[in-house]
């Protein structure tokens, strides 16, 4: 009896959850007119959340690249196609690992930082504070990190895999002796603009939108306690994690299902 | 006769409040006068729920019973764009200062004249470094919050409460964990600035010296009822064994030492829990 009680209870805290997360959407997009008059505090957290970023996601892109540079070229050598590896690496990058590894560093590195950010706000009443200067935190706090991360995550997931290529290319011409010029123009000729690039695009796009939502709602909807604060940090990351995973494959079987 | 005096001449008015949360009751049916232009104190043990209904006042939370008027206003009825209005008029000093603490103390007593103004920025400098001035500030104005001591960090957030030069202030614990220079400062600055803006204070506080100093009437509070109000002088002389507990600050009395328990003996005797 008492399991069937902690299920129910359990349910019930999720979906009221879901539905303060969701109201919380809302209002942080009604903020969006009020700041675009205002695009300093906009740029301020691109700042901070993507150039910020950019760092983390280029060293990992480039790593990436590489290995995928040398795996493909072991697989691909097998059946004497080293010239189509570029069309490989690219393909990977494009299609899947730009934007969900770049989502996964983004949520370690950006989601997490909101998270903690506002939570600490909320406990040393920085949040309430505003309500009684009459400015809305959601407003004046939120709506802009909310619109960097959504606009950062697609050129993080770009830069991550522009920079995976040249890896790929650093190792495959570079060290395994595959033609530079079959590389890039086997690359060339494969890849669709529109079934990969803007595929890849629409991925980081729902990406960045769902990473930002959790980490700053998770960090509104704190205990004001730093064991809160550190919990809804975890969360961030381990729900950002998850709905990258869950939400890519279901974008894959969408985008590349009937082929 | 008095009674009516009081509230026709009150800014806000507090009738019949009740506000529970979870199942402990906070207020039960509490009435209060905040005359214009005095100061007057909310006193009582913590956990009584002082700050809350400060933030009653300011419609951060609703009431289950009861009206709260502010300037007219029934604060829980406004819609959100004239409640924004009337908080604008409304000073808040939270205990912690409550600093943005990304800006330093310039940019954060700034900050509600650039939310609210289109004043111009040389126009928000004069009133920044006037409003830094009254609390003596001035000269901190580059320091981060961070670098700011307690009292400093109070004062900065005072002068950020009067920047919009509000009807009222309401302070939450301006005293507590200050040292005994930065609460003659602190209270020097309330009654000051209460007397030169011409402000409507309200304090929270359990600091029972300072605030008997400045308070021209005061409410003791406990257990969600109102136990005691007057003038300070009545209430140093109350007859109550609890609000004399309270002034004195006796260990044991009305409210007890212990928190309830068992009796020691079987307490001691029994096994217990182990953790």
């Amino acid at each position: 009896m008492e399991f069937f009680q902690a299920i129910g209870k359990h349910t019930r805290a999720s979906f009221t959850k879901l539905g303060r997360g969701t109201f919380f959407l809302l209002h942080t997009l009604q903020g969006i007119l009020d700041i675009l008059p205002r695009p300093r505090l906009l740029l301020k957290q691109l700042h901070s959340v993507g150039v910020l970023s950019f760092l983390i996601i280029a060293i990992s892109g480039l790593f990436v690249g590489m290995v995928l540079g040398l795996q493909g070229f072991y697989i691909l050598s097998d059946f004497g196609a080293e010239e189509t590896l570029g069309v490989m690496v690219a393909a990977s990058l494009v299609r899947e690992l730009g934007p969900v590894v770049s989502a996964l560093l983004f949520a370690g590195r950006a989601g997490s930082a909101l998270t903690a950010e506002i939570g600490l706000m909320k406990a040393t009443e920085q949040l309430s504070g505003m309500e009684m200067m009459a400015v809305d935190p959601i407003k004046r706090i939120i709506t802009p990190r909310f619109l960097a991360g959504f606009i950062s995550m697609p050129l993080l997931a770009g830069l991550f895999s522009a920079i995976g290529v040249i890896g790929g290319e650093l190792v495959g011409s570079g060290l395994l002796g595959v033609d530079s010029g079959a590389y890039w123009s086997q690359m060339q000729a494969k890849l669709d603009f529109h079934d990969d690039i803007i595929n890849g695009i629409i991925k980081s796009v729902v990406f960045g939108f769902v990473v930002s939502w959790i980490a700053l709602f998770e960090g509104y909807d704190t205990i004001p306690t730093s064991e809160g604060v550190s919990r809804a940090t975890t969360r961030t990351v381990v729900n950002s994690a998850f709905s990258i995973l869950g939400l890519d494959f279901i974008l894959t079987a969408l985008m590349f299902g009937d082929n | 006769m008095g009674e009516n005096v009081r509230s026709q001449n009150s800014l806000v008015a507090v009738r019949g409040l009740t506000f529970s949360r979870g199942e402990k009751k906070i207020f039960k049916d509490v009435s209060m006068d905040f005359e214009r232009g005095k100061i007057t104190a909310i006193m009582g043990p913590s956990g009584t729920g002082k700050t809350t209904l400060l933030k009653l006042i300011g419609g951060q939370l609703l009431p289950d019973q009861g009206i709260i008027v502010v300037d007219g206003n029934n604060v829980h009825q406004l819609r959100r764009t004239h409640l924004f209005d009337l908080r604008k008029r409304m000073g808040m000093l939270f205990q912690s200062g409550a600093l943005l603490t990304d800006m330093n103390v310039y940019d954060n007593v700034a900050f509600p004249l650039r939310e609210h103004t289109h004043l111009s920025e040389s126009m928000i400098r004069t009133v920044v470094l006037m409003k830094l001035q009254a609390v003596g500030l001035r000269g901190a104005r580059d320091l981060m919050p961070n670098e700011l001591s307690g009292g400093m960090a109070r004062r900065v957030a005072l002068a950020r409460a009067i920047a919009l030069d509000p009807m009222m202030i309401m302070y939450d614990e301006p005293f507590t964990g200050q040292d005994p220079i930065s609460k003659g400062v602190l209270v020097h600055l309330i009654k000051s600035l209460n007397t030169a803006l011409g402000l409507t204070s309200i304090i929270v506080s359990h600091d029972v010296q300072e605030t008997a100093m400045i308070a021209d009437y005061i409410y003791v509070v406990s257990d969600g009822r109102i136990i005691g109000e007057g003038t300070p002088s009545d209430i140093q002389q109350s007859t109550s064994e609890w609000v004399k507990q309270f002034m004195e600050g006796s260990a044991d009395g009305p409210v007890h030492f212990h928190y309830p328990a068992k009796a020691i003996q079987d307490d001691l005797l029994s096994t217990g829990k182990r953790y």
